[in-house]
C-alpha cells in the first residue's frame, strides 16, 4: 500500500467520473428535456404578444390590487417574490415579529375582502410560504377573495367561480398533496394574457 | 376528510417503499459483487473495464480494511480539493451567465466539506451564489461521490460480518465505480427526465427577466458611489423610491443535479428554498417520488444485509425497527403541525388550517411533515417546508431524528453502518442481561468491537453538544440568530446536530455564512463523517477475521420482534440519554411558552 499510488488512482478516477457524471449525464438530460418537455425544461414561461416573458406559471408574483387574486405572503428577498432569493421567513412559533406580521395581515385581509372580525382567516393567506414563490392559494382563500375580484372587474360570481375551478390544481391522482388555485394562471387569464 | 386522505397517502408511501425494497436489494447484491450480473452489463461492462484500465485499478484484487479505508480517505481528499478549487475559481470558469464571483474561502471550505461528507449543509443560497458549472460539476460530482462512498463503506461492513477468517473486505475502487455506474447513474437518468416532466428546469440559458404585470414601487436605502448607505443629519437612513418592474426567473441545469441530490440522500438544493421551491419540487407527485427516492436505497440496504449474512429475517427485523421509529416520529410531527400555533390562532387565523408558516399549499401539512420526518430520518436534508417555522414539538422531531444518529433508514450506506453499530450495542446489552458472551451472527462480540461502537456514539454526542455549547457562549454563535429565546438556542443546536449527523437541513433562519460558523460547522461535518467511518471500518476488519461459531441454544436471535424492540430501545435510550437535557432547553420549553402566549 502506497499513499501516492492511492492519490494517483483517486485523481484519474475523479477525472473519469467527472466526465461521465458531470458532463455526459447532465448534457444528456438537457437534450432529453429540450426534446420531450421544452416548455417545462425552460421554466414554464408565459409570454406576452411580443414574445417577451411576463411570468412563470410556477412562480408567484406580487398581485396586490383588488382586481387580482392576491398570492400568499412572501419572505423571498427584501420585497418578496424574488426568485433569486427564495426562502421562508424562518420565524419560529414564539417570534414577536411573526406575531406582529400575522396580526397586520389578518386585519388587512379582512378589510380588503370586507369580512367581519369573527371570520377566521385562512392560514395560507397570512402565513408566508416556504419558498416565498408558492404560486398556489387554498381554495378557501380563493373563495373568500372572489367577491372582491368580481366587484372590481364587474364580473358575476358564477363566471369567476368557473375560472377559479379551471385553474385549481387538484390532488395528483385525486390523492397526493393538497388542491390549490394557481393565481398566476388565474390572474393572467383574467387579463386575457394566459389561456 | 383531509385526515383520511393523509392516512391513505401514508399507507401508500410505506406500501410502495416495502415493494421496492426487495427488488432493489437484489439488484444491490449484483452491483456490490464484482462478478455480479445486471441487465446493463452489455452497455456498462466495457466502460467499467476501461475505467479500471485508465485508473490503474486491478479488478481482481481485494483490500484489507486499512487499505480500503485509506483508499476511501484519499479519494475523499482529492474530490474535496477539486470542489474547493472550482468554487474558489468560479469567477474565472465558464458557464457562469450571471457572473457570480469566486466563492469566499470560508464558504468554499464549508461547502466542499459539506458536499464531500454527504451533509450538503448550505451556508449560501444556490441561485444567488453558484454558477451553472459549480452546480453541475463542483457540487453534483460530490452528490455522486459521497453517496457512492457511503454505500461502499456499508457494503464493506456487511462483508466483514458475512465473512469469517478473512483478511479482506472488498475493493474500494471497484465498489465506487460499480455503485456509480450500475446503481446511481441509470436511476438518475430516468428520475431526472421524470422531474422535468413535472415542471423542473434543465437548461443553460441566463436567468429570464419577466416583465411584471403589476409594477411595484418600494423605498430602498440610498447609497453613495462606494455602496455605503447615506444617512441624514439625525443618522437616519435616507431612502429613495425604486420601481420594481421585472422578476428575475432562475434557470440552469437543475434536474440532473436534483435527481442525484435526492437519490444519494445529499439534499443540497439548487435553490435556497430547496425542495420547497416550485421549480425544485413542482407537484405533489414529484414530491412523492422524491420522498421515495431518498429512502429507497437505504431501505434496500437492509435487504442486502439480510441476504449477505444468510439471515433475511435479520434484514427485515432491522427494517421493521427503522419503519417503526419513522412512524412514531411522523405521527408526532403531523399532530403538532395540525394543532398549529395558538398565538396565531388567537389573532384570527383559521384553527382548521394548522401551521402553514413556511409550508407550501400544494404539499399541505401532511406532505410537509412527512417530508420533514423522512429527510431527517434519511440524512437527506432536503426540505420542502422550513423546519425553523415548525411548531416547537413539530420541529423537535426532525432534530431528534438526526440526534438518533441518522439510523432510521439513514443516509445511503451511512444509515446501515450506523444502525449496525447500534445492533452491536444492542447485542452486547442483551448479552450482559443474560450473562453470556455476546454473539452476533456467529461472531463473538468482544471488547474491541464494543469499544469502537462506543467511540462512534461518543463522537456523535460530543461533536453536537460540544460545538453547540461553544456557540452558545460565543459572540459569533449568538450573532447569527434569527429568533430569540429558546428558539434561538434550537437554531444553534439544530445547526451542529445537522452538521454532525451529515444531514444538511437547517433551522435556516440562522445566518451561518460567517467565518466562524462556516469553519466550525465544516469541522463538525468532517468529524461526524470520518471519525465515525474509521472505527466502523475497524469493526468490519475485526469481524471479518473472526472464526464462525455455530449457533447454540444460548445464542441471541437477531431476527424477530424481540430483537426489533431491543434495537429500537437501544437507539432511543442512547439518543434520549445524550440529548434530552438539550432538547428540554430548546423545543420543550418553547412549547410551554408558546401555549402560555409568550413571544420573543
Amino acid at each position: 500500500m502506497n499513499i501516492l499510488k492511492e492519490l494517483k488512482i483517486s485523481a484519474v478516477l475523479t477525472l473519469v467520473l467527472l466526465v461521465i457524471c458531470c458532463g455526459i449525464y447532465p448534457v444528456f438530460i438537457f437534450g432529453a428535456g429540450q426534446l420531450f418537455f421544452p416548455e417545462k425544461a425552460n421554466g414554464s414561461l408565459v409570454y406576452d404578444s411580443d414574445g417577451k416573458p411576463i411570468a412563470s406559471t410556477l412562480l408567484a408574483q406580487a398581485f396586490t390590487a383588488d382586481r387580482y387574486f392576491n398570492p400568499r405572503p412572501s419572505a423571498a428577498g427584501s420585497n418578496g417574490y424574488d426568485p433569486t432569493s427564495s426562502g421562508g421567513s424562518n420565524l419560529g412559533s414564539t417570534s414577536q415579529s411573526l406575531h406582529d406580521a400575522v396580526k397586520q395581515r389578518v386585519a388587512d385581509y379582512r378589510k380588503a375582502n370586507n369580512l367581519p372580525d369573527s371570520q377566521p382567516v385562512p392560514a395560507d393567506a397570512v402565513e408566508a410560504s416556504g419558498s416565498g414563490l408558492d404560486p398556489h392559494i387554498s381554495i378557501k382563500n380563493a373563495l373568500l377573495q372572489m367577491p372582491r375580484v368580481a366587484k372590481a372587474r364587474g364580473l358575476n360570481n358564477d363566471a369567476l367561480k368557473k375560472l377559479v375551478d379551471q385553474y385549481t390544481d387538484g390532488r395528483d391522482f385525486g390523492l397526493l398533496g393538497e388542491p390549490g388555485v394557481n393565481i398566476i394562471k388565474l390572474n393572467l387569464a383574467l387579463d386575457g394574457k394566459y389561456k | 376528510m383531509n385526515n383520511i386522505l393523509g392516512w391513505i397517502q401514508l399507507a401508500l408511501y410505506l406500501g410502495v417503499l416495502l415493494l421496492v425494497t426487495k427488488p432493489l436489494g437484489l439488484y444491490l447484491i449484483e452491483v456490490l459483487d464484482p462478478r455480479g450480473r445486471t441487465w446493463l452489463d452489455p452497455l456498462l461492462r466495457p466502460v467499467e473495464r476501461f475505467t479500471y484500465r485508465l485508473a490503474g485499478i486491478d479488478p481482481e484484487k481485494e483490500q484489507s480494511w486499512k487499505h480500503y479505508t485509506i483508499s476511501m480517505l484519499a479519494f475523499s481528499l482529492v474530490t474535496m480539493l477539486v470542489t474547493y478549487l472550482m468554487l474558489r475559481l468560479q469567477g474565472k470558469l465558464p458557464l457562469n451567465p450571471q457572473g457570480f464571483a469566486n466563492v469566499p474561502d470560508h464558504l468554499a471550505f464549508n461547502t466542499a466539506a459539506s458536499f464531500a461528507t454527504n451533509t450538503n449543509w448550505q451556508s449560501y443560497g444556490g441561485e444567488s451564489t453558484m454558477s451553472y458549472l459549480s452546480q453541475m460539476v463542483a457540487l453534483t460530482s460530490q452528490n455522486f461521490f459521497s453517496a457512492a462512498v457511503g454505500i461502499a463503506i456499508a457494503a464493506a461492513l456487511v462483508r466483514g460480518i458475512a465473512r469469517h477468517c478473512a483478511d479482506t473486505i472488498g475493493n474500494f475502487w471497484i465498489d465506487l465505480v460499480r455503485i456509480t455506474y450500475y446503481l446511481l447513474l441509470p436511476i438518475c437518468v430516468v428520475f431526472a427526465i421524470f422531474l422535468i416532466s413535472q415542471g423542473m428546469i434543465q437548461n443553460f440559458k441566463p436567468y429570464d427577466s419577466a416583465a411584471l404585470t403589476e409594477k411595484e414601487t418600494v423605498q430602498v436605502p440610498k447609497t453613495d458611489a462606494n455602496g455605503n448607505q447615506v444617512k441624514d443629519a439625525q443618522g437616519n437612513v435616507i431612502t429613495v423610491p425604486q420601481v420594481i418592474d421585472t422578476q428575475s426567473i432562475v434557470e440552469g441545469p437543475m434536474a440532473s443535479q436534483v435527481a442525484m441530490k435526492m437519490l444519494g440522500t445529499n439534499g443540497g438544493g439548487y435553490t435556497n428554498a430547496n425542495a420547497a421551491h416550485p421549480f425544485e419540487n413542482p407537484t405533489p407527485l414529484s414530491n412523492f417520488i422524491q420522498m421515495l427516492s431518498f429512502i429507497a436505497i437505504s431501505s434496500a440496504m437492509t435487504y442486502y444485509l439480510g441476504r449477505m449474512v444468510k439471515s433475511p429475517g435479520h434484514g427485515w427485523s432491522v427494517w421493521a425497527a427503522m419503519a417503526l421509529m419513522f412512524l412514531g416520529g411522523f405521527l408526532v410531527c403531523w399532530h403538532y403541525e395540525t394543532v398549529g400555533n395558538p398565538i396565531l390562532i388567537q389573532l384570527g387565523v383559521d384553527p382548521a388550517d394548522g401551521n402553514m408558516e413556511g409550508k407550501e399549499v400544494r404539499f399541505g401539512l401532511m406532505n410537509s411533515t412527512l417530508f420533514a420526518t423522512l429527510t431527517t430520518d434519511a440524512s437527506c436534508g432536503a426540505v420542502n417546508a422550513m423546519h425553523d417555522s415548525f411548531t416547537p414539538l413539530g420541529g423537535l422531531v426532525p432534530l431528534f431524528n438526526i440526534q438518533l444518529g441518522e439510523v432510521v433508514f439513514g443516509g445511503v450506506g451511512a444509515g446501515l453502518y450506523g444502525m449496525l453499530v447500534f445492533v452491536i450495542v444492542a447485542v452486547f446489552i442483551a448479552g450482559l442481561m443474560v450473562g453470556r458472551t455476546p454473539e452476533y451472527l456467529g461472531k463473538k462480540i468482544q471488547s474491541f468491537e464494543v469499544k469502537m461502537s462506543m467511540l462512534v456514539l461518543l463522537v456523535l454526542a460530543m461533536d453536537i453538544l460540544g460545538f453547540t455549547a461553544w456557540a452558545c457562549v460565543s459572540d459569533w454563535g449568538k450573532a447569527g440568530l434569527n429568533n430569540q429565546g429558546p428558539h434561538g438556542f434550537s437554531e444553534m443546536l439544530y445547526a451542529f446536530t445537522s452538521a454532525t449527523g451529515n444531514n444538511g437541513s437547517a433551522f435556516a433562519g440562522l445566518t451561518a455564512s460567517t467565518y466562524w460558523y462556516d469553519t466550525t460547522l465544516a469541522f463538525a461535518m468532517l468529524i461526524g463523517r470520518f471519525l465515525m467511518i474509521v472505527p466502523i471500518m475497524a469493526i468490519a476488519g475485526s469481524l471479518a477475521a473472526k472464526k464462525l461459531i455455530p449457533p447454540g441454544p444460548g445464542s441471541f436471535p437477531v431476527s424477530g420482534a424481540t430483537f426489533t424492540f431491543l434495537l429500537i430501545g437501544t437507539v432511543l435510550l442512547v439518543g434520549a440519554l445524550n440529548f434530552l437535557p438539550a432538547l428540554a432547553l430548546g423545543p420543550v420549553v418553547e412549547h410551554f411558552l408558546m401555549w402560555s402566549g409568550k413571544t420573543f
